[in-house]
């Protein structure tokens, strides 16, 4: 017996309203477009929040909706910017966002290759093998250093100008326009996976992965899947340091860069695709903010800061900030058609 | 009458202990067969040697005939072995829309869509909207699970293996920890279930048993112990000493 139509209807309008873009994401987005032409004179830092959020976005997608901890994400957004860098040096793709794109590939190969030690253990296990792999990484790079430069970096790296037409300029104003574009583009393919049935069933891995197999999901293939997904945006996002910078250190695969990711991602609250965004924005302003005040100790704030994020908790952060979520929550289309259609509150 | 699944010798050891000793069973197309037994009888041993959560020290599982004993769980659920759970496994932050759409979506094989946003299938969500309307869910659909009242928990898990259109369906103690007056809603689905559809009742509630299965399977210390209809096993004296006891004692 099929439903009546007025029940698949609301059905339909419930879900499709959880993938529909709030008012406030439009606002996000045109602020950072705007940001092209209203804030110039913070290029260069914007360009590196454009890329740090990048690759927060991508450790986002691991640990906010497949329940991946990983402390060594920098071994994909390092081999994402030492392939950037030793294309351009060695001029064999000289097309900067071809060369980005390759480097996407370059990481997602690995990613692929090393996402089945993650498959297995706790998540103990998981911050180790990560962090393991990073570590490896870092001594091949150092080892090799006919190809790497070793410890001094990747010297002589030029960059050609972007689809043979615009030059990085040394203002970032070039770079911030690429690497925004770039991190929308990513950003919007990563909107639409988590909101898709293969982002629904990620969900419900994290959530039961018992119950997830006893619906018929390969839980292994699922979480491969997505380590592999996430390993291209860390690479993409270490190229587009590597190509604004014209620079690769073995500095790219550091324990620090996988740990102050974890932090960027924490500060901002994992879970809904702009945590990683909005993480970057605070620490990249704080520690450049407090780098300032307290060139030698800013280190020490960014963790106290840390510390009490985990102390208190981000569930009592939300809560005191419940107020303002609501008054969110009111402008949101969702909630507007709940409100018209399935009115719960008079329900009761 | 053709067997839907079938059991051949199959047995699991634990470090020493047999949790299922030899075990032959037959499970006939559309049966209501119910598995009984004390605790400790093996019953959730055997559901997880059934799903390929454990896997047998030897011995062999068919469905339809054909070998299935080395398939891991998912691969199983895709031929149509599903099961739901004692203890509540749901998706606590999901919304049954959400996760009766899952389910779904993943019998469809459109698990790997990632480009298309859940609920753009009009069929899918036409088809997943019938299944909470027969499960009584269609006042909340759009809650979390977590905070769904037990009764409701408890529907949800069936109507989830429903959704992966199973050909056996292994129910274990689907009224388990529910309240009194949320009961008959449970065995009231339970009772609709299709009739095509086999089912493999775990449950310790002797009502619902007696009132639900035209067969019975007593295990006893991981062993099939007596088989048959439920007037036979109700009137089986080792049954009676071993497993109904006290409450023949009581009578």
């Amino acid at each position: 017996m099929p439903p009546p139509p007025i029940a698949v209807r609301i059905a339909t309008d419930w879900l499709h309203a959880r993938a529909r873009w709030q008012p406030l994401e439009v606002l996000f987005w045109l602020a950072a477009f705007a940001a092209i032409w209203l804030l110039r004179d913070r290029h260069l830092i914007l360009t590196e929040i454009a890329w740090l959020g990048l690759f927060a976005l991508s450790l986002d997608l691991i640990l906010g909706y497949a329940g991946i901890i990983s402390l060594g994400h920098a071994a994909f957004f390092g081999v994402g910017a030492y392939t950037a860098a030793l294309l351009a040096k060695y001029n064999i793709v000289g097309e900067p966002v071809l060369a980005m794109l390759v480097a996407g590939v370059a990481a997602a190969v690995l990613g692929f290759a090393t996402s089945f030690l993650v498959l297995r253990g706790s998540d103990l296990t998981r911050l180790m093998v990560t962090l393991g792999v990073a570590l490896v990484l870092r001594e091949l790079a150092n080892r090799y250093g006919w190809l790497t430069g070793g410890a001094d970096g990747l010297q002589g790296v030029t960059i050609k100008p972007l689809l043979g037409v615009f030059d990085l300029d040394m203002f970032g104003h070039t770079g911030y326009v690429y690497c925004l574009t770039v991190l929308f583009i990513l950003f919007v393919i990563a909107r639409r996976l988590v909101n898709s049935p293969f982002g629904l069933s990620l969900m419900s891995v994290k959530g039961n992965p018992l119950r997830a197999s006893a619906i018929g999901i390969s839980v292994d293939a699922r979480l491969v899947a997505i380590y592999t997904v996430a390993a291209a945006y860390a690479g993409i996002a270490g190229a587009l340091l590597a190509q604004t910078t014209a620079f690769a250190s073995l500095e790219v695969f550091s324990f620090d860069r996988s740990a102050d990711l974890l932090l960027v991602l924490i500060i901002g609250g994992a879970g809904y695709l702009y945590g990683g965004l909005i993480g970057a924005i605070i620490f990249k302003f704080m520690q450049d903010y407090l780098s300032e005040l307290t060139p030698q100790y800013w280190p020490f704030w960014i963790g106290l800061v840390l510390v009490v994020i985990v102390l208190v908790g981000r569930e009592r952060i939300s809560s005191w900030t419940a107020p303002i979520r609501r008054l969110v929550g009111h402008l949101s289309w969702r909630m507007m058609i709940r409100r018209f259609t399935l009115s719960p509150d008079k329900g009761h | 009458m053709p067997v839907a699944l079938e059991t051949i010798n199959l047995i699991k050891r634990f470090s020493g202990i047999v949790a299922s000793n030899n075990v032959s069973l037959q499970i006939a197309k559309g049966a209501r067969h119910a598995l009984i037994g004390p605790n400790g009888a093996g019953k959730t041993t055997l559901i997880n040697l059934l799903t390929g959560v454990l896997k047998p020290t030897s011995g062999r599982i068919l469905l339809d005939g054909e070998d299935i004993s080395g398939l891991s769980t998912h691969e199983r659920v895709r031929l149509g072995i599903v099961r739901t759970f004692q203890i509540n496994q749901l998706f606590n932050d999901l919304t049954p829309l959400e996760t009766v759409g899952l389910a779904v979506s993943e019998r469809r094989g459109q698990g790997l869509d990632w480009w298309r946003i859940v609920g753009s299938r009009p069929d899918l969500v036409s088809e997943v909207v019938e299944i909470l309307e027969r499960f009584n869910l269609n006042d909340v659909i759009d809650k979390r699970t977590a905070i769904l009242p037990y009764g409701k928990q408890r529907l949800l898990e069936i109507a989830v293996a429903i959704a992966c259109r199973p050909r056996v369906l292994l129910l274990d103690e689907p009224a388990a920890g529910v309240p009194e007056d949320e009961r008959h809603e449970i065995l009231a689905a339970v009772a609709a279930l299709p009739s095509d559809v086999t089912v493999l009742l775990i449950e310790h509630d002797m009502d619902i048993v007696f009132s639900f299965a035209d067969r019975i399977s007593v295990l006893v210390n991981g062993a099939l112990f007596v088989e048959g209809s439920p007037d036979e096993v109700a009137r089986d004296d080792r049954v009676k000493a071993v497993y109904l006891g006290e409450e023949v004692a009581d009578a």
